[in-house]
């Protein structure tokens, strides 16, 4: 296969990017999409050229570390698949591919494709957990959870972290992410206690780093790569006006969700 | 140097119990004036900051990912094991033990291997408490599965992300330590050497991946949790940036190393399909539950599968092990696909390839298709994601792959290795899994090490080591820092014409084809040959590119390569002095004359710990003897 490449090269934060034009020739289709970065960065540094940044560790679609725009959809054009799992036969030949990272105030680029998703590990610090202090567990099959609430758990559960949601939504927003931490722990009978202070400060964290509002497009669950439904984000708003009428406990004055339609 | 193992006294079954009643405890007021030092944020590491700081340590962790929750445990599929015997079909504390060491073919230590068994059950507790979304039954209780290698059903699976559920547990209890400000998290930064300073481990030297920037980070303990090493042949299941680094460079500032030479090779991996390929893909073992393994009759047989009829089939692990069949450990099923494909029976495009058919045909027909998606869904997906076929169509095409390293850092009973004030957990030490591990293992060793092992016996060092107070400004590492600085430069300076990939890759195949499923004493000489040679090449013709003072791929890359390309020249030595055939470690020389590894417990049974005795000299070799006393010695046998 050939393909020209243009890919966005930005040499670090806050400096101005652009893309770069690379014409690709010999790619065979059973490469992955970042083996066939691979290739590439091989051919930059054989001419001294600074290779191009991009995160990725596991390379079996599960770390959530890689991903990029391709052709304005976060992780390419393939249905529930990661970058890094993405082959080259969803391509045809001569195509043009255009190479971003994910673009949104809360995930600031650090080097070419690479952006800082640190916000996310501060919205779980926030409160995504259930407290449970190390050697007080009580025996595991004494809380009976069942099958549909488990299995319904793990669909949320599922997620990745990998920030593709961000990327899609017109507005940056988060909601998707936080969702389903929080339907994932609110659906098991472990999360109850600490339900309604958990959705209030992962919200009030959400907010604090700026993401955008909720906006209904639905473009978060087209482009998560574990299919996260829409239906965990109705489950957070359930949650959060629940939260704040019930308002216990206070960590602070809960300010609602952002929301336009 | 004396190994010291510091095994308890007293019945195998009391051992842990007494030990954690007569270990010295820190003062709760005290605890605040420790700082541990973790490095690595996966199951072991995330397990034990967390553990550690509820228990009112303050505690610094380290990951090299730009999140603690990235850490390679996340990969794990099949499932963790625990002896709950909830199925009621005969499992116990001392049955899991006993698997445990003879899947290791008895070369792991039976007080830790108990121990490990012992809090096997604690780790499901913890973990369902957490938020863990385990398979259930309709009634609401846990579900378990059987697992490579054992006859009961003890293990424990989250579809098949089990690794994924379990440590998002652990990291969102590292999360709500770091959140309440007794955690200090520093994602994307990895740990390039250790401090010691008058024989204790007093810190680390630690570069920042984003600026570059080399500081150092003093503490009363160091716990490296940085996981294994299977990347030294570059193909592996192992995400990319698993490396050798932080426990190379504490071997090379007095810890010794650990069995480096038992590494496994994973039975059900997908084949590599062009030179292009970065890393290998696992597929879970669980799928050998349902799934029959074979290969034509024929060799260089052309046929699709569904072309080649049932006589003319080869269902050799059913043949070979008929109790076990199909799940036979993961050595043996490793060797003997490597050994119908050597003899050409291979599948693949072409024929004669590096492959054997993985058939759900029959459980299909047996069980129906949604039994088989309700079981395998995710797998058959993921396979179909990267082959482009689909598995309820054609048989998958599996071949071994390089997964796990037993080996690791030597350790005593209390997870301390030969350095005082270094502990190494989880894949990182050698403590449980002998010359081979058992499917659904690696999980609970981690969480067991981090949550209920680590967070005792590290006290009973704080409470007794007494060490002088150090910060970061001691010369001591001044001077290591130094000499990372120096390192870090001269990988810059070199101005070759090979990238540091290719040298990985000329790595990878040599320690492959001498080194891996299958050794003998001239492959493994020949080996430290040309292992030297490459790594004189590395240093004399690579080209790294870019600056050191922002993130720059290809130099973290060259900083692990160059270790591997060291540590490489242990493991060919520890694969050459044991002179036996045990768990994953084959030596042609000595086998059976069906094929099956031939263990020398008269002469062999032994960990092999190894001393570095400074650049360019032969290690040192310090044996710890391994005395059984709870199970017989046998040879495994899995017909």
């Amino acid at each position: 296969m050939h393909l020209t490449l243009h890919v966005w090269r930005q040499r670090g934060p806050g400096l101005l990017g652009g893309f770069v034009r690379y014409a690709m020739t010999d790619v065979s289709p059973d490469m992955s999409f970042l083996e066939m970065l691979d290739v590439l960065n091989q051919q930059l540094l054989a001419r001294k050229d600074d290779p191009i940044a991009f995160d990725h560790d596991c390379r079996e679609g599960i770390c959530g570390a890689c991903g990029m725009v391709i052709n304005g959809r976060p992780h390419g054009p393939q249905r529930a698949t990661t970058t890094c799992q993405l082959h080259m036969r969803s391509f045809s030949d001569g195509t043009d591919l255009w190479i971003e990272p994910w673009r949104a105030r809360a995930f600031p680029v650090i080097k070419d494709l690479v952006v800082d998703r640190g916000a996310f590990d501060r919205i779980i610090q926030a409160g995504g957990f259930i407290t449970a202090r190390t050697g007080s567990a009580p025996e595991a099959n004494s809380l009976l959870v069942p099958k549909r609430d488990a299995d319904l758990a793990m669909d949320a559960a599922a997620c990745i972290g990998c920030g593709a949601c961000v990327a899609a939504c017109p507005n940056a927003s988060a909601m998707l992410f936080v969702a389903a931490k929080v339907s994932h722990l609110g659906l098991l009978p472990q999360g109850q206690p600490e339900r309604d202070g958990r959705v209030v400060t992962m919200v009030a964290q959400m907010d604090a780093e700026e993401f955008g509002a909720c906006t209904n497009h639905g473009e978060c669950m087209a482009a998560c790569p574990k299919e996260i439904s829409i239906d965990f984000i109705a489950q957070l708003n359930r949650d959060y006006w629940k939260a704040a009428v019930r308002a216990s406990p206070p960590p602070s004055s809960p300010s609602p969700p952002r929301q336009t339609s | 140097m004396e190994l010291r193992s510091h095994i308890p006294d007293g019945p195998l079954a009391a051992k842990w119990e007494r030990h954690r009643s007569e270990i010295k405890l820190v003062n709760p007021a005290n605890k605040r004036k420790h700082h541990i030092l973790v490095v690595g944020s996966g199951l072991a590491g995330a397990s034990a900051a967390a553990s550690l700081a509820e228990l009112g340590y303050r505690v610094s962790c380290f990951c090299f990912q730009d999140s603690a929750r990235r850490a390679h445990s996340i990969a794990a599929q099949g499932g963790i094991n625990a002896a709950k015997n909830y199925q009621n079909d005969g499992d116990s504390v001392f049955r899991l033990f006993y698997d445990t060491i003879k899947g290791g073919d008895f070369r792991a230590r039976e007080a830790n291997v108990y121990r490990l068994a012992e809090v096997s059950a604690r780790i499901i507790d913890q973990c369902a408490a957490q938020g863990v979304p385990f398979a259930r039954e309709y009634g609401g209780l846990l579900a378990n599965r059987s697992f490579g290698g054992v006859q009961v059903a003890r293990t424990f699976y989250a579809r098949g992300q089990t690794g994924q559920q379990l440590l998002l547990g652990a990291y969102q209890a590292l999360s709500r330590q770091i959140g309440i400000g007794t955690v200090q998290m520093n994602p994307r930064a990895e740990m390039l050497d250790l401090v010691v300073i008058d024989g204790r481990a007093r810190g680390i030297i630690v570069r920042d991946l984003v600026t570059g920037a080399v500081s150092a980070h003093a503490g009363d303990a160091v716990v490296l949790a940085t996981g294994g090493y299977s990347n030294v042949y570059y193909l592996s299941t192992n995400a990319k940036g698993c490396n050798v680094t932080a426990i190379w460079r504490a071997y090379k500032r007095g810890a010794t190393f650990a069995n480096p030479c038992f590494t496994q090779i994973h039975p059900t991996c997908i084949p590599q399909t062009g030179p292009h390929q970065s890393k290998l893909t696992l597929m879970s073992e669980s799928l050998r539950n349902d799934g029959r393994i074979w290969v034509p009759n024929k060799k260089g047989d052309t046929r699709p599968p569904h072309q080649i009829p049932e006589e003319e089939r080869d269902y050799y692990l059913e043949r070979l092990y008929p109790s076990y069949g199909n799940l036979a450990p993961r050595d043996i099923a490793s060797r003997r696909a490597k050994e119908v494909c050597d003899e050409g029976r291979g599948v693949g495009p072409g024929g004669g390839g590096h492959g054997v058919y993985l058939d759900f045909r029959d459980a299909i027909a047996r069980l129906g298709r949604q039994v088989i998606a309700e079981r395998y869904g995710n797998l058959f997906e993921m396979y179909q994601r990267i082959t482009g076929e689909d598995p309820f169509q054609v048989p998958m095409r599996i071949y071994p792959a390089p997964h796990y390293t037993m080996g690791g850092l030597w350790v005593d009973y209390n997870l301390m290795t030969t350095l005082d004030g270094l502990y190494a957990i989880g894949e990182a030490n050698f403590s449980d899994h002998g010359a081979n591990r058992l499917g659904a293992s690696a999980l609970m060793q981690g969480l067991a090490d981090g949550y209920f092992i680590l967070p005792y016996t590290i006290g009973d060092y704080l409470a007794q080591a007494k060490a002088p107070k150090v910060d970061a400004e001691h010369p001591a590492f001044r001077h290591v820092q130094g000499e990372v600085d120096e390192r870090v430069r001269r990988l810059l300076a070199a101005s070759g014409r090979k990238t540091v990939d290719a040298f990985h890759r000329e790595l990878g195949r040599v320690m492959w084809d001498k080194c891996g499923m299958s050794r003998n004493a001239a492959g493994l000489k020949e080996a430290i040959g040309r292992i030297g040679a490459l790594r004189d090449e590395f240093w004399r013709d690579v080209y790294v590119g870019g600056k050191g003072e922002d993130l720059n791929q290809s130099l973290e890359h060259a900083g692990r390569v160059a270790d591997f390309f060291e540590f490489a020249e242990l493991m060919c030595h520890d694969a050459l002095h044991r002179e036996e055939s045990c768990g994953c470690h084959f030596r042609e020389e000595y086998q059976t004359p069906e094929g099956e590894a031939r263990r020398d417990d008269e002469r062999f049974g032994y960990v092999a710990a190894w001393e570095f005795a400074g650049v360019g000299k032969e290690p040192v070799l310090h044996k710890e003897p391994l005395a059984f006393e709870a199970v017989h010695l046998a040879q495994r046998s899995y017909q």
